[in-house]
């Protein structure tokens, strides 16, 4: 329990936020309407995801300074939980710009760069499966994460800031905290970004030990 | 010193090498300027967005032939030479000024052979000239890292093709905003942020590349 506390925080905050998330007042402002409930949905998503990339290159980093295997797993593992979360942050940016903005792609720059940010990872795990002999593999892929991290902080948090965008906090709108957030959501969207950047890290948690188990098993 | 010793050497190799040749250059020449000439045969006149784009993405097609030559044309017998008598930081600077030289030759070439064929109407000629030379510097920045990676793994060809347009985007969206500012004629304080941010992308480019070659560099 002592080494666990944090999955069941982040379970009781995401469970948490999607009930209270749903239930509870929102402010009326024009256009969102009640869409912005979406905010509890689709933001701790990115978030997450960050995160996740994040601990990804810190692994790739430990990998070329160790060469422990379980470090690449790790690595692996948590791009491809990253990858999930962009995806759902994608999908369910395009619901709620659906009903918001009016169309599910309306050319935002914060948009074009999620998608971009997206492929690029993709191309991780195509570098990844191109390479068969595995410390070969490992230390490529491990490089090309450190490589690519930089490009994606400059896609996701410099470049929509230099444009128009639709989105919150770029291209000189003021952020959520300005106006949209009053302090009645922030008790439900805080607890929601925890919650699910501790889910995040949990599935990568389990996603290693299964690999670990897989390899040691074909090792047999 | 030793560093900038050998960076000459290597350079000087480099170039040495491709003057004897001349393949890479005549090739990626002969590329750029039959597509100049493809996409005059096919547009005829182009809108000025059209233009700015069209150029960049023929670019940006060349840099990626050419430069994915960087280290797929080195012998395994070669690089273990090299190993031995230089540092990798070397190696990779050596190279990436290499490319710089080169892309900023091929695209000067092409903007000359692009701006005679096509209809043109560009308001700020030395922006324009500035924005094709952090261009040119920045593909070869980023192209050669990459070309590097694609040649430690197989199949060369798409995997280049692949792992550079996600990392070349970023970049090629500023330059083309950039470039759009100087054929609009606009007033250079409004491009400071694209020439900024350009700078700061190269530099953390290059800073990266130096860090993570000596990983790449040993089998």
């Amino acid at each position: 329990m002592s080494k666990n506390w944090w999955k069941v925080l982040a379970s009781v905050f995401v469970l948490y936020s999607v009930v209270a998330g749903l239930l509870f007042k929102v402010p009326t402002l024009p256009i969102l309407h009640e869409s912005i409930r979406n905010l509890y949905y689709h933001v701790p998503m990115w978030f997450a995801m960050v995160v996740i990339y994040s601990v990804a290159v810190y692994y790739s980093i430990r990998y070329l300074q160790t060469g422990d295997e379980n470090h690449d797993l790790v690595a692996v593992e948590a791009v491809n939980t990253g990858l999930v979360f962009g995806l759902v942050g994608l999908a369910s940016g395009m619901v709620w710009a659906n009903y918001t903005w009016g169309a599910p792609w309306p050319n935002d720059p914060k948009l074009n760069s999620a998608a971009i940010a997206t492929l690029l990872y993709f191309a991780y795990t195509v570098l990844r499966s191109s390479l068969d002999e595995e410390q070969k593999r490992a230390k490529i892929a491990a490089i090309y994460n450190i490589f690519a991290y930089p490009i994606m902080v400059v896609l996701l948090f410099v470049l929509p800031r230099l444009t128009d965008s639709l989105h919150p906090g770029n291209g000189g709108n003021p952020g959520f905290g300005a106006y949209d957030l009053d302090s009645n959501m922030r008790f439900v969207f805080y607890p929601a970004v925890l919650g699910w950047i501790g889910i995040a890290v949990w599935i990568v948690n389990i996603r290693y030990r299964i690999r670990k188990i897989e390899n040691k098993r074909n090792q047999i | 010193m030793k560093l900038f010793a050998q960076i000459k050497h290597l350079l000087y190799k480099e170039i040495l090498l491709e003057w004897r040749s001349k393949y890479a250059f005549n090739g990626i020449l002969l590329y750029v300027v039959s597509t100049v000439f493809v996409c005059y045969l096919s547009f005829r006149s182009t809108p000025p967005l059209v233009w700015n784009a069209l150029f960049w993405i023929i670019l940006l097609f060349a840099a990626i032939n050419a430069i994915a030559k960087s280290f797929m044309q080195e012998s395994k017998g070669r690089l273990l030479y090299y190993y031995q008598i230089a540092s990798p930081q070397a190696i990779i600077i050596a190279k990436i000024i290499y490319n710089a030289l080169l892309m900023t030759l091929m695209s000067a070439v092409a903007l000359v052979v692009y701006s005679i064929v096509f209809q043109n109407n560009v308001g700020d000629w030395l922006l324009y000239a500035l924005a094709v030379l952090i261009g040119a510097i920045s593909f070869s920045s980023v192209f050669t890292m990459i070309s590097a990676i694609a040649s430690k793994a197989n199949n060369n060809g798409t995997l280049m093709a692949i792992l550079s347009f996600p990392v070349i985007i970023p970049v090629i969206i500023l330059i083309i905003k950039l470039s759009k500012n100087a054929m609009d004629g606009l007033d250079r304080s409004v491009s400071w942020d694209e020439i900024g941010v350009l700078t700061a992308i190269n530099f953390i480019v290059v800073t990266v590349s130096l860090l993570l070659f000596p990983y790449l560099w040993r089998d």
